[in-house]
């Protein structure tokens, strides 16, 4: 079974994919659903070029899909880290903090004369409240209807006619605006940033407008999505107290009846120097960062930012079993349990277990899940495991799967479990918990072929607070990580009790509506139409 | 707020000054060293060693369209079963194998190329593993009846969950009537499936995989002597023979009309297309300076400006130029709420119709040529990304300087160009349109 590479920037191939969706969704147009078919499992030609000769892609249609960057997994490649013999990039990033509370971080790489613009802010779906779902991530979409200087409409046509890409995507907890550009466009593309993080100004046309597009990337990606609808089922389920449980995209009722003034205020609220993080990754000298920042962003006053309470999930009283409805073509499953996020990279140890747990679970193709229930007992054609823990909520730790024809999803949720039982009972081998930590080393290397990566690594982590650096001593902690404290976290962790599970049920996509021949419009139709074309099977 | 304005100001003339940045485009990459190996293969090799990896890959031309008639799923399935199991390994010792030094093996399939490739640490030791077992898999690859089965039924299972989804069903539909009667048109069915034996894909491998024809693509950190041994002995794993036939370009019609296709979900899926273009097009410049103003640009095109900026009718709606080796496609692909799916197909035909008679306009062609051209170093600037861009020029025998002339090639463009290549090669009124889902009228 070789596996189909994934699109950049997914190192993480121990994350369940059902999680890949949750963190981050673009306020640009994406390559729609066609372009995310492994081309290993479609014969026709992908709409998306296939080759690297095609036409480039489009300046706000990135390779960030909204799907997979920023997601660390266990083989979250850090920045540095001399580990063993393996030889390692040295480190050339530095930073600094202005007078008005904005935080700077730069990260060289002189590989190519590019560079790569992120500017975060540490505002997500975490800090909304009922009623109001899905408004971090409108008002991401809002930040590109114009600004007095850079009118609705403006900003990504200046970016792509300086050559450059620009994008955003909102996560539980941060949003974040990028632009990829040549190195001598680093001026535009922090000024007109600056500009937009305090001179936003739209129309309540231009939001009327903007809301629908938001309703219509939420039917994309998850109404007509059936995993997405038992991930955001689950998360709902899952999450009792905590904000992780509503969805980043919002609940459709939310949507429509948000208001532009409703943006306006989380704007007002949330978006400030001293709430931001700058990160500059690529061809650029720290120094002509810092001077450039100062003058753009140098002006701009900060103000006083909202208390936030800890929103603690309570302890959860027993298992959790949800079933979903949806056109689909075959069962899925999904379980998930709580567990202790990242705080402390020299002194938490549990996270790095259970990553290094999904990594033994699910890693690569030497996964127990591959060996045992794709490859051996043939009980699943996917299966999955990943867990969650550089963010401000509870760590998820989730285990997912497609049962092989003939297999039903009950059958395949007891072999799913019976492979945690026995790591529970008799652990995991010294011999797989190293080659998950080789795994770890190397892809912390593969990592630092994209700027982007390296960028998305420092924001995500400085965005939560966590010393942006440490992330460099992730791969560091992971190896000194024992089989016996996987064992506990394991014993600890994914207990009956705390499980969630949801059930994808299939609905046919011929009950919901019979297939109809053609109609006609202008051209002629085929008189003849073979029939497979036109049943649902 | 002044030095701000001020700032603002200098930074857009700084955008916009300086005619296309072609200059500073020029300086980048480093050279693509060239040589064959013993057995014919063709290599292609960037030395970098800013970082301690390597990648390694291969192209040959056994895509799914030179699937056997009737076995439409046959190239993706010997590229699944690759790595399943050797004349020395079985598959699990192979994976662990890679897994132990971090290396990692994909695969994939076009429609033109089957692609192998292989990321490695540099280090003596993980390399050899991992050159090890890659030239293990390509030298004896077994092919074992059982795994062949498993992936098979994997193959059926996620056919059937592309049976279900909008986006799968506008696909089987378009391809067929866009390429009929030939291999850029054949879509997987669970017959087709069904129809394919173990022993085929030793055939299709033993014909398809062989030196001559393959090109092999070389990415990082590696002295030159070393890739001349490496390629060398990729080269000799693979199957003995001649260069295996090709494709030639489709001859019949695109099936042009609408097809429309009932599908429960909240959104339609449009596609309209008609062939395009192959890779060495003598249009190749002019249709990718135009498809950017119609609907490859992004938040720059026409069809976003009306389709999603204007009525807010779509999250998404591109337009493009699919180069393939013996042909190719031009699409126009969205997706809409289902009640609103005449209203936004309507609008695109309009777009498309008023684009074609009057071609763009001079600002349009200039901003799209600034973004072409400036925008291209940020396509090599990863090895990850040099390794895309060089395997395919030298999979579609591009020339040698390819990769330089692109640039000045899209900056030479005028509008007299465009005008002319969309009015001869894009035909709004004998378009294929797929629309899956939708309201029934």
């Amino acid at each position: 079974m070789l596996k189909t590479p994934l699109p950049f920037p997914s190192r993480c191939r121990w994350q369940a994919a059902w999680l890949l969706s949750i963190l981050l969704v673009c306020a640009s147009q994406t390559p729609p659903a066609l372009a995310g078919t492994p081309a290993s499992l479609v014969s026709p030609p992908s709409l998306t070029p296939p080759t690297g000769l095609s036409p480039p892609p489009a300046p706000g249609s990135t390779a960030n899909k909204g799907s997979t960057a920023g997601k660390r997994s266990t083989a979250s490649p850090g920045s540095t880290a001399g580990l063993g013999s393996t030889a390692t990039p040295s480190p050339l990033d530095t930073e600094r903090t202005l007078a008005n509370g904005l935080r700077i971080v730069v990260h060289e790489d002189h590989r190519a004369p590019t560079a790569v613009v992120q500017v975060w802010y540490r505002v997500g779906s975490v800090d909304e409240s009922d009623g109001h779902s899905g408004l971090a991530h409108v008002l991401e979409h809002m930040m590109f209807k114009g600004t007095p200087k850079v009118p609705v409409g403006r900003f990504s046509k200046i970016i792509a006619r300086a050559g450059g890409k620009d994008n955003a995507f909102t996560g539980q907890d941060h949003t974040a605006y990028f632009e990829q550009i040549h190195r001598d466009q680093l001026a535009l593309a922090l000024t007109m940033e600056a500009d937009r993080m305090v001179n936003l100004s739209f129309r309540d046309s231009d939001f009327a407008s903007e809301i629908k597009v938001v309703m219509e990337e939420r039917h994309l990606r998850t109404d007509d999505q059936p995993k997405a609808l038992v991930e955001e089922q689950l998360m709902a389920t899952a999450l009792v107290s905590n904000p992780y449980r509503r969805p980043i995209i919002g609940w459709l009722d939310d949507l429509q009846h948000m208001t532009a003034d409703d943006a306006r205020s989380w704007y007002r609220t949330w978006y400030a120097p001293n709430n931001a993080i700058l990160v500059v990754a690529g061809d650029v000298q720290p120094e002509q960062v810092f001077r450039l920042a100062q003058k753009t962003f140098g002006p701009l006053k900060p103000h006083p930012l909202p208390q936030r309470r800890p929103q603690q999930e309570p302890e959860q009283l027993g298992a959790r079993r949800i079933a979903v409805r949806a056109t689909a073509g075959q069962p899925y499953l999904a379980i998930a349990w709580p567990g202790p996020a990242l705080r402390d990279v020299e002194h938490d140890w549990e996270p790095f277990a259970l990553e290094l747990l999904a990594g033994v679970l699910a890693g690569g193709d030497t996964g127990r899940f591959g060996e045992h229930l794709v490859h051996g007992d043939q009980v699943a054609v996917t299966a999955d495991a990943g867990f969650e823990d550089i963010r401000r909520g509870p760590g998820i730790f989730s285990v997912e799967g497609t049962p092989a024809p003939g297999v039903t999803a009950e059958a395949l949720e007891r072999s799913l479990l019976a492979q945690i039982h026995d790591i529970q009972q008799h652990g995991v081998s010294e011999g797989e918990l190293k080659r998950v930590k080789a795994q770890v080393i190397s892809e912390q290397i593969y990592g630092h072929d994209s700027t982007f990566f390296q960028a998305m690594q420092i924001g995500t982590f400085d965005a939560l607070g966590l010393p942006w650096r440490e992330a460099d001593r992730v791969p560091v902690r992971l190896q000194q990580i024992t089989a016996e404290q996987v064992r506990q976290v394991a014993q600890r962790y994914l207990i009956p009790e705390h499980a969630n599970l949801a059930v994808l049920e299939p609905l046919p996509v011929g009950k919901a509506s019979a297939p109809t021949p053609a109609g006609e419009t202008g051209a002629a139709v085929p008189a003849a139409v073979p029939a497979e074309d036109h049943h649902a099977h | 707020m002044r030095i701000e304005h001020t700032m603002l100001r200098a930074a857009l003339r700084l955008a916009l000054a300086g005619g296309l940045l072609v200059a500073a485009v020029a300086n980048a990459a480093l050279p693509i060293q060239r040589w064959q190996t013993r057995q014919g293969a063709q290599v292609q090799f960037v030395e970098e060693h800013a970082l301690p990896m390597l990648d390694v890959q291969l192209d040959v031309a056994a895509g799914n369209a030179y699937d056997p008639a009737g076995k439409a799923g046959l190239a993706d399935l010997v590229v699944q079963n690759l790595n399943d199991g050797t004349a020395q390994r079985d598959e699990q010792t192979l994976a662990r194998a890679l897994a132990d030094v971090g290396a990692v093996l994909t695969a994939h399939t076009g429609q033109d190329r089957a692609t192998v490739a292989l990321r490695t640490l540099s280090a003596a030791e993980a390399r050899t593993a991992a050159t090890g077992v890659l030239t293990e898999i390509l030298q004896s690859p077994a092919f074992p009846a059982a795994a062949f089965e498993r992936e098979r039924a994997r193959s059926l299972a996620t056919l059937q969950e592309s049976l279900a989804q909008a986006d799968g069903l506008a696909e089987r539909a378009f391809y067929p009537r866009l390429f009929p009667g030939h291999g850029y048109g054949a879509v997987i069915s669970p017959e087709s499936l069904q129809a394919i034996q173990r022993d085929d894909l030793d055939r299709f491998y033993r014909a398809r995989y062989r030196a001559p024809g393959a090109v092999l693509t070389l990415v990082g950190d590696l002295s030159r002597a070393e890739a001349e041994r490496l390629a060398e002995q990729l080269a000799a794993a693979l199957p003995a023979g001649p260069a295996a036939a090709l494709l030639t370009a489709p001859t019949e019609a695109v099936q042009a009309g609408e097809i429309r296709i009932d599908h429960p979900g909240t959104q339609a899926h449009i596609l309209l297309g008609q062939q395009g273009m192959a890779f060495g097009d003598p249009d190749y410049a002019a249709l990718m300076v135009a498809n950017y103003v119609l609907g490859g640009g992004g938040f720059s095109s026409r069809l976003t400006d009306e389709v999603r900026e204007k009525r807010g009718l779509t999250y998404g709606v591109t337009s493009t130029f699919t180069p393939l080796a013996h042909g190719g496609m031009f699409s126009i692909q969205l997706e809409t709420r289902r009640d609103q799916a005449q209203q936004a197909l309507a609008l695109v035909r309009k777009v498309l119709a008023d684009f074609v008679a009057q071609g763009p306009t001079e600002a349009e062609l200039r901003d799209a040529k600034r973004y072409l051209v400036g925008s291209f170093p940020l396509r090599l600037d990863s090895n990850h990304k040099q390794l895309d861009f060089i395997s395919s020029m030298g999979f579609h025998h591009l020339p040698a300087d390819w990769r330089e002339a692109y640039p000045r090639q899209m900056a030479a463009v005028t509008l007299a160009q465009v005008r002319d290549a969309i009015r001869r090669r894009l035909h709004p009124d004998q378009l294929l349109t797929v629309v899956v889902g939708g309201e029934a009228r």
